[in-house]
């Protein structure tokens, strides 16, 4: 018999309040884990997101903005940039890939993020070594009225290959578009803001009504952004503008009945520019950061590398309400343990006969207060590997829900480093738990607490 | 084990701040394996007498010699590794504790004394006629059955000296008889010395040996 065999009876003797607090203390540790669970999934969203381009191109105004709207789809664009800024940026000699993106409008159903862009798109990585799946039967952008959609938009909407779908113009609720896409594909899941995102073909997002520039709105806004004159950017596009003007006094009737191409360059414009420079990492690094600087020297664009920025905000904002949460936690699991504390030292006055005829048995003082101690950590630990097998049970169950409701995509066997700690930092708590009630029972008088029993 | 004790004194301090004397005894043996049936009125010191030969207890000043060992000048830890190992201790009240089964109980003894036998605590179960009720938890033993557990803790150790303190108070007249008989057989088998306290006249006179605290225990009784 040991001390840890004779520690268990005692608990197991006293097993209401010594399940009680070891309850307390694995509900701490299940809420930790499940927090840090979660807010790693977060913090890998925001992360990985936007991973795969080096740089977000856009008006000049908020880098965040800038990325919350191109990205993550939460916040409204900036503005636009000419359709030749981008032209320019495509062939520019350090870039390898330039998507142009169009953002603002809304799905008619389920008020999904409409992304106007280039079927390149779903063909790049959107996270380093991570590139957009779709179903076997299923094919990306092809025709101009094709769509793919993320899985959410997907459950959601209960849409699939061949659903047609209407979109709303951008902040104007209702202002429905007539125009229809078809569903072509789904992705499937991301675990990123793309999961709740409808992907269309640029050339369809142009054809749509109200989507192209007025012409002399248009010249007035690229004189200006690339610091010309009107004259220089009407020769530029002699042709185009040749033709708009032909047709601009058509009747509605009239301009109905003839065939129309694509939008002209003139009247195309893009809401930010996804970047992948060219060369290996080193390669890629220095001509982001060259684009960058070039950006803010000149024309009225500015670069946002996501990464930055998102480490950023994680710093300022969101890192602040994951370590709220986490000292929460560490707060929850503190009282828990100071709940153990009074449940071992409130029974040490019943104790002290126990205690009084071990020491008589010819327990040492040492050895009645390891014995203490041993139990403190005994309640500790079944309560804290309680919590880590709770916490990770209730990861598995709530993973697939919280997916089905807000796309976070959850590993229901996820697993963090950080939970290593977790017993180290019991230990230690049980141990400071345990001294006092120890040294209550170090001290107890062997003659007094026999004879008062 | 022999036991002889010299010039003891052991007083308590009174919530006045005075001083009580409990012991005064200027010399007493025992030799080896001797049965002495101690008699004394209540607060007569027997306990307190019980507690400083075991070294629960330290005196004010005298010595107390088990098996040529003053007890008296050991440390704490080495009084306690001393009563481990050699002294075995009958409680009036049993003193089981309550988690543990009747063998887990006698386990309970060797293990401070760091000589676990499961093997001797089932023999030692067997010989106190409660082997079939050894995994019984106390409160499932009767006052006499828990007595007899209490008997088989204290030999568990194989001790040389076995202080019993009124072993039979709170036991009926049948358990009495056998409770003695255990102890006096078993100390006896083994040459254990055996001091054993008591008020009854019916169990003092089954000894050889018996003392009157007070014809030792020279303290002026204050009525």
């Amino acid at each position: 018999m040991n001390l840890i065999t004779i520690a268990l009876k005692s608990l197991k003797q006293r097993w209401v309040p010594s399940f009680l607090t070891a309850l307390s203390v694995a509900l701490g540790v299940a809420l930790m884990v499940a927090v840090l669970i979660l807010n790693n999934v977060i913090t890998e969203m925001f992360q990985e997101s936007g991973s795969g381009y080096d740089l977000v191109v856009g008006p000049k105004g908020s880098d965040l903005q800038l990325v919350l709207s191109t990205i993550y789809r939460m916040d409204r664009p900036i503005e636009n940039l000419p359709w030749r800024f981008y032209e320019e940026l495509k062939d520019y000699k350090t870039v390898e890939h330039a998507i142009p993106m169009n953002l603002g409008d809304t799905t008619e159903v389920g008020d999904f993020p409409i992304v106007g862009t280039t079927p390149q798109f779903l063909l790049l990585e959107y996270a380093p070594g991570k590139k957009f799946r779709i179903g076997n039967e299923e094919h990306g952008l092809r025709g101009t009225w094709d769509a793919v959609i993320g899985s959410q938009v997907a459950q959601r909407n209960g849409w699939s290959a061949g659903s047609k779908f209407k979109m709303i113009h951008a902040g104007q609720d209702d202002h429905v578009h007539d125009e229809e896409f078809t569903v072509r594909g789904v992705l499937a899941p991301t675990g990123t803001p793309n999961d709740r995102t409808v992907f269309v073909h640029i050339d369809g997002f142009f054809q749509m009504s109200d989507h192209s520039k007025p012409v002399r709105e248009a010249i007035e806004r690229e004189a200006k952004f690339f610091g010309e004159t009107e004259e220089e950017v009407i020769q530029r596009h002699k042709d185009d503008i040749d033709e708009i003007l032909k047709h601009e006094n058509e009747s509605a009737e009239e301009h109905a009945h003839h065939d129309h191409g694509p939008l002209p360059d003139i009247q195309k414009e893009v809401t930010s520019i996804l970047l992948v420079m060219k060369g290996n990492e080193l390669q890629r690094a220095n001509a982001t950061m060259s684009m960058q600087t070039m950006l803010k020297d000149g024309f009225q664009a500015q670069g946002a590398n996501t990464v930055q920025v998102m480490a950023r905000l994680m710093r300022n904002l969101v890192g602040n309400i994951r370590l709220a949460l986490l000292y929460l936690t560490a707060l929850i699991i503190i009282v828990s343990g100071i709940g153990i504390f009074v449940s071992i030292y409130n029974s040490m006055s019943d104790r002290r006969r126990e205690i009084a005829v071990m020491r008589a048995l010819g327990a040492r003082r040492q050895t009645v207060f390891s014995l203490i101690l041993v139990e403190s950590l005994l309640l500790c630990l079944i309560g804290g590997i309680g919590g880590l097998l709770l916490g990770h049970a209730i990861v598995f169950v709530a993973a697939p829900i919280i997916e089905a409701r807000s796309g976070l995509l959850i590993d229901p066997r996820a697993f963090t480093t950080t939970e290593f700690i977790v017993i180290p930092v019991l230990i230690v708590m049980a141990t400071l738990i345990g001294i006092l009630p120890g040294l209550t029972a170090y001290r107890t008088d062997v003659a007094e607490g026999l004879q008062n029993s | 084990m022999s036991l002889e004790i010299v010039n003891l004194k052991k007083s308590y301090r009174e919530p006045g701040g005075g001083s009580l004397p409990v012991i005064n005894v200027p010399h007493f043996q025992l030799t080896e394996g001797e049965q002495v049936a101690l008699v004394g009125r209540s607060g007569g010191g027997k306990t307190t007498l019980l507690n400083i030969i075991s070294g629960i207890t330290r005196p004010d000043s005298g010595a107390v010699i088990v098996g040529g060992v003053n007890i008296t000048e050991l440390s704490e830890p080495a009084r306690d590794r001393f009563r481990a190992e050699r002294i075995g201790i009958v409680f009036q009240t049993f003193h089981l504790l309550p988690a543990f089964s009747a063998l887990e109980n006698v386990l309970l003894g060797m293990a401070f004394a760091g000589k676990q036998s499961r093997a001797h605590a089932v023999e030692l179960m067997e010989r106190v006629g409660l082997k079939d009720r050894m995994h019984h938890r106390p409160m499932q033993l009767s006052v006499g059955e828990q007595q007899r557990v209490s008997v088989a803790r204290a030999l568990a150790s194989r001790p040389r000296l076995v202080l019993a303190d009124e072993p039979t108070a709170s036991v009926d007249v049948a358990n009495q008889k056998l409770i003695l008989q255990l102890i006096r057989e078993t100390c006896e088998e083994k040459k254990v010395t055996l001091m054993l306290v008591t008020h009854s006249e019916e169990v003092s006179s089954q000894f050889d040996r018996i003392e009157q605290l007070s014809n030792f225990n020279q303290i002026e009784v204050t009525a």
